[in-house]
C-alpha cells in the first residue's frame, strides 16, 4: 500500500511510540465482525449458495485484516506525506489496481457478451447446464461490463482526478483501499452469485439483498474519502469534472438504496423479497434502471471527459457556462426519463408521458455537452491525425452524441411502440456502451497508466491506431445488425395479410434474426480484439515503457 | 454573467454543492413514484386476483432465479396485433402481487402475461427440457435440470412471511397450511378443496408427469399454467378503470 516512501526527503510524523491509527482500528473491528457473521453465517446457511458467499466473505475478512496489519507493520509508525519537495505526494496504488482490474474485468465482460451472443444464434451453446443458460450468463455480462469494468474505470479515474485537480493527497490510510477492493469484492459476490441462481430478477440490479448492503457500505466509503480530499483542496474552486463524480457517487447511492430496498427471507439465507410490488416496482426499476445509465453511464463518464479531453488535447475546456448548464440541466432532467421504458404498460399514461416529454428534453443538455467536448478541440483539430489516444476520446463524444440523439427518438411512444420489446434497444445500449462508455474509458486508461506509472506515454501508438479502427469495425456491425433485426421483428410482430390475419407466427419472426445475430457476434468479436490488443500494449507501457523525466507540475485551469 | 458568479457557492463549497445536487436529483423520482402509491385509478378495480398459492410461488421463484424474464416479457400492449397474438392487455392489477414484477424489456421469446392454459403440461415439460424437441427454431435454453431437481418445500411458509411483511395479503391459515397445500396441489389424487378454497382456480395436477417426485419443474409448470388466468375478462369493464 506505501509505493514511494524510499523515495521521500522529508520524512514526517515519526511518533515515539508506533500505534495503530483509529482508522486501522477501526476497519480491523469492522472486517472482525463480519468476518465472526461469515463464520456464522455459513454454517448455519440455509441454502448453498449463501454457505459459498458466507465462506468467501470469511476468507475476505480476514485477508482484509491480514493486509491491515501487514502494512501496520511494514510501516512502523509514518505515514506518507502529503507533500515531498513542495508537491502533493498523489496516493496511486489504488487508481493503479484498479486501472488493471478495469482491463481484467472488461475483457471478461466482453467474453461473456460475445457468448451469449453466438449463445442467441446457437442455442446448442447453453450447453443445458444451469450455469451456463442466457439467464444467468446474461447478468454477468452486464455487471461485468457496466459494473466491473465501468466501475473500476470511474474508481481509477475519480481516484486520479479529484487528487490531481485538488492539488492534494488522498487521505486515509486504508480507506482508499477498502473502496476499491471491497467493490471489486462486491462484483465477485454479484457475478458468482448469478451463475449459481442467486438473484433477485430486477434489470441491472440483480445481486441480492447481502451484495447490496455490502456496496451501500463501500459506496459511503467512496462518498467521504472523495469529499475528504476535496476538503483538502489547495484550489478556491472545484474543477468541473468533480461536479460530475459527485452528482454520479451520490445519485447512484440513491438510486440503489431505493431499488433494491427488499426483506430478505432469512438473514442466514440468500433470498429475499423487494418491497416494490408491480407497477410501482416497475416505475422505480426504471427510474433506478435509466438512471443508472444516466449517472453511472454518463455522469460518471462525462466527468472524465471534462478531465482527459482538455488534458490530452492540451486546450482549455471550450466553455464555463455551458459546463454549468450542462451540468444542472443534465442531472434534473435525466432522473425524469425512467417511465419511458414502460410506455402502453399498465404504468398509468400521465408516468409515460411526463417520461417522453423529459427526455426528449434531455436531447439539449446531452449535445450541451458533446458541443463542449468536441469543441474542446479548437486549435487542436489536427491533433486527431497524429494522436490516435486523442481520436478515441474525440469519437467516444461523438458516439456519445449519437446515441443520445436515438435514445430521445426511441422515447417517442409513436416509435416505442415499434422498437420496444426488440433489438433496437440492444442496438442502441450498445452504441451508448462500446463507443461511449468503452472509447472513453480506453482514451483515459490509454492517457493515465503511462502517467500514474512514470512513463512517456503509451507503449505503441501504432497499436493504439490498431485496436481504434479493428473496435470501431466491430461496433459498426453491432449496431448495424441490432438496427435491422430490432426493426424487422418489430415490422413482422405487427404484420398483417390481406385477410387480416396476423402474417407470422413468434417463432417465424425468431428464425429471421439469425444471420443479424451472427453478424452481431462477429462485431463483439472485433471490439474484444481491439480490447486485448489494448491490454497487451498497456502491459508493455509498464514493463517496458520509456520512463519520464519528472518535470515541473502544470496546474488544470480551474473552473471559473 | 452574475448569475454564472452566484455559481461559485457551488465550486467553492463542497456541501452546499452535494445538497444542491441531491435536491435537484430527487424532484423527477418524487414526482413520477409518489403519487403510484396514493391515486385510486393507479391500479384497476377487478375481481379473482389473488395471492399465488405456494406451488405457484416456488415456481416462480425459479422463474426469477433462472432470469426467464431476459427474453419473455409479461406485458401484453394495448396493440391490435398484441391483443390478437397474446390475449388481453395486461392490468396494472394483474401484477400487483409481483415481488418483483416481472414485465419484461425484450422479447427474444414469446411474452407470458396469459401463457396459463394455452399448451399442455406435457408439452411445457418437453419444451422447457428440450426447446427443440417441439419448436425446431427456438433459441431457448434447454432445462432438463428441473425434472430432476427436487423442490425444496420445507421453507415456503417463510417466503410467504416475507411476502405477507409486504403487504401480500397472505392469512395465517395460508401460512400455516403452506406446506400441506404445496404438496396438495400436485396430487391429483388426495382432496384438494382446501387449497383451492384459499387459492380459486388453482389447478391441481402432477404438472412433470413423476408422480414420484414434487421437482422445480412441477412448480415451474403450475407457475405457467396460471398466468393471466385469474381475471375473468369476458366480465371485466375495461370502461370501468378508464385512467
Amino acid at each position: 500500500m506505501v509505493s514511494n516512501r524510499h523515495g521521500a526527503t522529508n520524512m514526517t510524523a515519526l511518533r515515539a511510540k508506533p500505534l495503530m491509527s483509529l482508522e486501522e482500528i477501526g476497519y480491523t473491528v469492522f472486517l472482525g465482525l463480519l468476518f465472526l457473521y461469515c463464520v456464522l453465517a455459513a454454517g448455519k446457511a440455509v441454502d448453498p449458495g449463501f454457505a459459498f458467499h458466507a465462506t468467501l466473505g470469511a476468507i475476505a475478512s480476514a485477508a482484509g485484516i491480514f493486509l491491515i496489519v501487514r502494512s501496520y507493520i511494514d510501516r512502523d509508525g509514518r505515514v506518507e506525506p502529503d507533500e515531498i519537495n513542495g508537491k502533493p505526494n498523489y496516493n496511486l496504488g489504488p487508481v493503479k489496481f484498479a486501472s488493471i482490474a478495469a482491463m481484467f474485468w472488461g475483457i471478461a465482460g466482453f467474453s461473456v457478451g460475445i457468448w451469449i451472443a453466438l449463445e442467441l444464434a446457437f442455442p446448442l451453446l447453453n450447453l443445458d447446464l444451469p450455469w451456463t443458460t442466457f439467464g444467468r450468463m446474461r447478468p454477468l455480462h452486464t455487471s461485468a461490463v457496466i459494473f466491473a469494468f465501468g466501475g473500476n474505470v470511474l474508481l481509477a479515474t475519480s481516484f486520479y482526478v479529484v487528487q490531481r485537480t485538488s492539488r492534494a493527497r488522498m487521505p486515509g490510510l486504508v480507506t482508499p483501499w477498502f473502496v476499491i477492493l471491497g467493490y471489486n469484492m462486491f462484483i465477485v459476490i454479484a457475478g458468482t452469485g448469478y451463475l449459481l441462481g442467486i438473484g433477485q430478477s430486477k434489470e441491472y440490479a440483480e445481486p441480492e439483498w447481502y451484495a447490496d448492503l455490502w456496496l451501500t457500505i463501500v459506496w459511503v466509503a467512496y462518498l467521504l474519502i472523495f469529499l475528504a480530499t476535496l476538503w483538502r483542496r489547495k484550489e478556491p474552486h472545484i474543477y468541473v469534472a468533480n461536479w460530475f463524480y459527485l452528482a454520479f457517487i451520490v445519485t447512484i447511492a440513491m438510486l440503489h438504496i431505493v431499488n433494491n430496498a427488499a426483506v430478505p427471507v432469512s438473514f442466514f439465507g440468500s433470498k429475499s423479497y423487494v418491497v416494490w410490488a408491480g407497477v410501482q416496482d416497475a416505475m422505480v426499476q426504471w427510474w433506478y434502471g435509466h438512471n443508472a445509465v444516466g449517472f453511472f453511464l454518463t455522469a460518471g463518464f462525462l466527468a472524465i471527459m471534462y478531465y482527459f479531453v482538455p488534458k490530452r488535447a492540451n486546450r482549455p475546456v471550450y466553455s464555463y457556462r455551458l459546463s454549468i448548464i450542462h451540468f444542472w440541466a443534465l442531472i434534473f432532467l435525466y432522473i425524469w426519463a425512467g417511465p419511458h421504458h414502460l410506455h402502453y404498460t399498465a404504468l398509468p399514461e400521465w408516468a409515460s408521458t411526463l417520461g417522453m416529454v423529459f427526455s426528449v428534453m434531455l436531447w439539449m443538455p446531452s449535445w450541451g455537452g458533446m458541443i463542449n467536448g468536441l469543441m474542446t478541440l479548437s486549435g487542436a483539430w489536427d491533433k486527431l491525425r497524429t494522436d490516435p489516444v486523442l481520436r478515441l476520446l474525440v469519437v467516444s463524444v461523438a458516439f456519445y452524441g449519437m446515441s443520445t440523439f436515438e435514445g430521445p427518438l426511441m422515447s417517442v411512444k409513436a416509435v416505442n411502440s415499434l422498437s420496444h420489446y426488440t433489438d433496437w434497444t440492444i442496438g442502441h445500449v450498445h452504441s451508448g456502451a462500446l463507443g461511449w462508455v468503452g472509447y472513453v474509458s480506453f482514451g483515459a486508461l490509454y492517457c493515465m497508466v503511462p502517467w500514474i506509472w512514470g512513463k512517456r506515454d503509451v507503449y505503441s501508438l501504432k497499436l493504439v491506431d490498431w485496436h481504434f479502427w479493428i473496435s470501431t469495425l466491430g461496433i459498426v456491425l453491432y449496431i448495424t445488425s441490432m438496427w435491422v433485426s430490432g426493426i424487422m421483428q418489430g415490422l413482422m410482430w405487427r404484420a398483417y395479410t390481406e385477410l387480416g390475419f396476423l402474417q407470422y407466427s413468434f417463432v417465424e419472426t425468431v428464425e429471421a434474426m439469425h444471420p443479424y445475430y451472427v453478424i452481431r457476434a462477429m462485431g463483439g468479436i472485433l471490439f474484444l480484439i481491439g480490447a486485448l490488443i489494448m491490454a497487451f500494449n498497456l502491459y508493455m507501457t509498464i514493463r517496458h515503457g520509456e520512463a519520464e523525466k519528472p518535470a515541473a507540475d502544470v496546474a488544470l485551469a480551474p473552473a471559473e | 454573467m452574475s448569475l454564472m458568479q452566484k455559481h461559485a457557492v457551488f465550486e467553492r463549497n463542497s456541501i452546499v454543492l452535494l445538497v444542491g445536487i441531491l435536491i435537484v436529483v430527487a424532484i423527477g423520482g418524487l414526482v413520477e413514484i409518489v403519487p403510484l402509491f396514493y391515486l385510486k385509478s393507479t391500479i384497476e378495480t377487478v375481481t379473482g386476483m389473488r395471492p399465488y398459492s405456494p406451488l405457484e410461488l416456488a415456481g416462480r421463484n425459479i422463474f426469477v432465479r433462472e432470469g426467464c424474464y431476459l427474453c419473455h416479457s409479461q406485458m401484453i400492449r394495448p396493440m391490435r396485433d398484441e391483443i390478437e397474438r397474446y390475449g388481453h392487455f395486461s392490468l396494472a392489477a394483474e401484477s400487483q402481487y409481483d415481488h418483483p414484477f416481472q414485465w419484461g424489456s425484450k422479447r427474444t421469446g414469446p411474452d407470458l402475461a396469459r401463457v396459463g392454459g394455452k399448451y399442455s403440461d406435457d408439452w411445457h415439460v418437453a419444451h422447457l427440457t428440450d426447446p427443440r424437441s417441439v419448436v425446431p427454431a427456438s433459441v431457448m435454453p434447454g432445462y432438463p435440470f428441473l425434472k430432476e431437481a427436487p423442490l425444496k418445500a420445507d421453507r415456503i411458509a417463510e417466503d410467504m412471511k416475507t411476502l405477507r411483511l409486504e403487504g401480500v395479503p397472505y392469512t395465517d391459515e395460508d401460512i400455516a397450511n403452506a406446506e400441506a397445500d404445496l404438496k396438495a396441489q400436485v396430487n391429483p389424487d388426495g382432496t384438494a378443496d382446501e387449497l383451492v378454497g384459499r387459492y380459486p382456480k388453482a389447478v391441481v395436477r402432477d404438472f412433470d408427469g413423476n408422480p414420484a417426485k414434487i421437482s422445480e419443474m412441477d412448480a415451474l409448470v403450475a407457475y405457467l399454467q396460471m398466468l393471466g388466468t385469474l381475471v375473468d375478462f369476458s366480465t371485466y369493464d375495461d370502461k370501468a378503470n378508464l385512467r
